[in-house]
């Protein structure tokens, strides 16, 4: 993998970077299985006769069981600090609402960035070339990705570089730090 | 005197309901996954604010935890939200305290 760089082109900018064919098929399987899990909260939606009824698209109430799913689609409200209650807002149903009615279109964003990566990651490795555009899917499904990754392998402050060898968890974390470099790269070549 | 002459209105008596209304805001809360670089370049994406305001917000987030980066209605925090959620910042919306 290249570090990327930025460089204009007749066409407008260009974020270029190389990988080998592991790589590509690495970030291909992972962003494939995150991509399969918002697809499969996206079908959990309980069927709602008043959705049906007025054509509007509602989502899943409930926030997710896996732990990974509920970090990509956290709760929206969060009631305020000085325990002052609200009649509209202090009860569970304002998340549940709120997540009903925002989640379908934050799973089509997740969905629609990690597609790019997916039509744009070379096939057995090689050059990848992205316009800004593609490049900002690029940043917002690798995140979504060490988002998943990072919540599995229970990353916080305190994870050290590298695990002990005979630690299962050693290959997925040099995965993950791989991934913080390809995004944070990305991010500085796009950076205005 | 005529019919069909309006009666005078009796007056209504408004009850004045003092209603606090305070506007939303929409707070970014730190965690171990998110980048630095990467949370800077969405605060000016979605917000439109310049380099050394998103890096102030950013380094608010991490060195106390939350940064509170927009406010306004209960629908702009809403989508203020929606939009965090899509980039995977830990975003939630509250009453201004």
């Amino acid at each position: 993998m290249r570090q990327w760089t930025r460089k204009n082109s007749l066409s407008g900018p260009k974020l270029r970077s190389e990988m080998d064919g592991h790589e590509a098929s690495v970030l291909r399987s992972l962003v494939a299985s995150v991509l399969g899990m918002l697809e499969d909260r996206a079908a959990q939606t309980p069927h709602d006769d008043l959705a049906e009824l007025t054509g509007l698209r509602t989502g899943n109430p409930t926030p997710p069981d896996v732990p990974a799913l509920a970090r990509l689609l956290p709760d929206f409200h969060r009631p305020d600090g000085d325990g002052n209650t609200h009649p509209d807002d202090t009860s569970g149903d304002l998340n549940g609402a709120l997540r009903s009615l925002h989640e379908p279109g934050i799973i089509d964003a997740k969905l629609a960035a990690g597609a790019v990566i997916l039509r744009t990651v070379p096939e057995d490795g090689g050059k990848v070339v992205l316009n800004p555009e593609q490049a900002e899917a690029w940043l917002y499904g690798l995140n979504d990705v060490r988002l998943a990754l990072g919540t599995t392998l229970g990353i916080d402050a305190d994870t050290p570089d590298t695990l002990d060898s005979e630690d299962p968890r050693a290959p997925h974390l040099d995965v993950y730090h791989w991934l913080t470099w390809m995004q944070d790269s990305l991010v500085q070549a796009l950076m205005p | 005197m005529g019919a069909g002459q309006a009666m005078p209105a009796e007056a209504e008596i408004v009850e004045e309901v003092e209603l606090v209304d305070r506007p939303w805001v929409t707070v970014v809360w730190d965690d171990p996954v998110n980048l630095m670089h990467y949370v800077t370049f969405i605060f000016q994406k979605l917000f439109g604010y310049s380099k050394a305001k998103a890096t102030e917000l950013m380094l608010k987030v991490h060195n106390e935890g939350r940064a509170v980066v927009s406010s306004g209605s209960r629908d702009k925090m809403e989508h203020d939200v929606q939009r965090l959620h899509a980039a995977g910042l830990w975003a939630t919306m509250q009453r201004d305290e």
